[in-house]
């Protein structure tokens, strides 16, 4: 009876605490990419933004660890039965990358473009072995600073190309 | 030092190329932060101890290569890559690597 209890306990304590924290980091989340929306960013080799003049070239890098809550993990037992999508893993992965590569965006204040972006997951311990459902992702591009080509010279060049 | 993850450091010339240069580490999980993992995984949400070891040990990585590539002769490193690997049960490699380059 009492094993059956404390698991109840755990299943509630999942539920509510982990429900209530997924809302919040996902409202911090929509937030903060509002944020940094204007600042343009690709997984492209090349300058998104032609440059005028580049002061510095640097590695960016932003990581974070999130871990899964109880009531979710039970979820996505369950659904390995019947299998199909596993809606819990999903919202991890998803919150886990969009915190990464906003850290690293938060690395670079004043930059103004970051290319070649690439997204790792890494672990520590495997998922699957001892039941820690905890994803760690590491995203990682080129921040670029400087000075970029204004707007009026960007159009003379493209017409006098054009004539 | 210049590092970049692209082909060339943007708005410089390369004059010298040293080949590959590559820094790890291993990180092992710690018992004070794993009850605090434990504890974490009921109720879901970030492990900051991890998220702590994650980026200690990734700077730890970018130095040691930082320090092969100056001793080679080099001022920048580009094209540098992530991966890692497990290696034994509760025991990670975060393993970067890149060119050693000199620019002007």
């Amino acid at each position: 009876m009492i094993p059956f209890i404390g698991f109840l306990t755990l299943l509630l304590l999942g539920y509510v605490f982990g429900r209530w924290a997924e809302q919040r980091h996902f409202h911090s989340i929509a937030a903060r990419e509002q944020q940094w929306v204007s600042l343009p960013n690709s997984n492209n080799r090349e300058l998104l933004i032609p440059m005028q003049q580049i002061d510095k070239a640097e590695l960016v890098c932003g990581s974070v660890v999130i871990s899964i809550d109880y009531f979710k993990r039970l979820l996505a037992m369950l659904r390995s039965i019947v299998g199909g999508p596993v809606a819990s893993y999903e919202t991890l992965l998803d919150r886990a990358r969009r915190e990464a590569l906003l850290r690293m965006k938060e690395q670079c204040t004043g930059a103004v473009q970051i290319i070649n972006i690439r997204v790792e997951t890494s672990s520590i311990h495997n998922a699957a072995g001892n039941g820690i459902g905890s994803v760690e992702l590491l995203a990682y591009g080129t921040a670029i600073y400087g000075k970029a080509v204004d707007e009026v010279q960007q159009l003379s060049a493209l017409t006098s190309a054009a004539n | 030092m210049f590092i970049t993850n692209t082909e060339t450091v943007p708005g410089k010339n390369i004059i010298d190329c040293f080949g590959v240069v590559s820094g790890s580490t291993v990180r092992a999980k710690h018992v004070g932060r794993d009850i605090m993992a434990g504890i974490k995984n009921v109720f879901g949400g970030e492990l900051r101890g991890y998220t702590e070891l994650l980026n200690e040990s990734r700077d730890e990585a970018i130095n040691r290569m930082k320090a092969q590539a100056t001793e080679m002769g080099a001022n920048a490193i580009v094209n540098v890559r992530f991966s890692t690997s497990s290696v034994a049960a509760g025991a990670a490699e975060i393993y970067v690597y890149g060119t050693a380059v000199r620019v002007e």
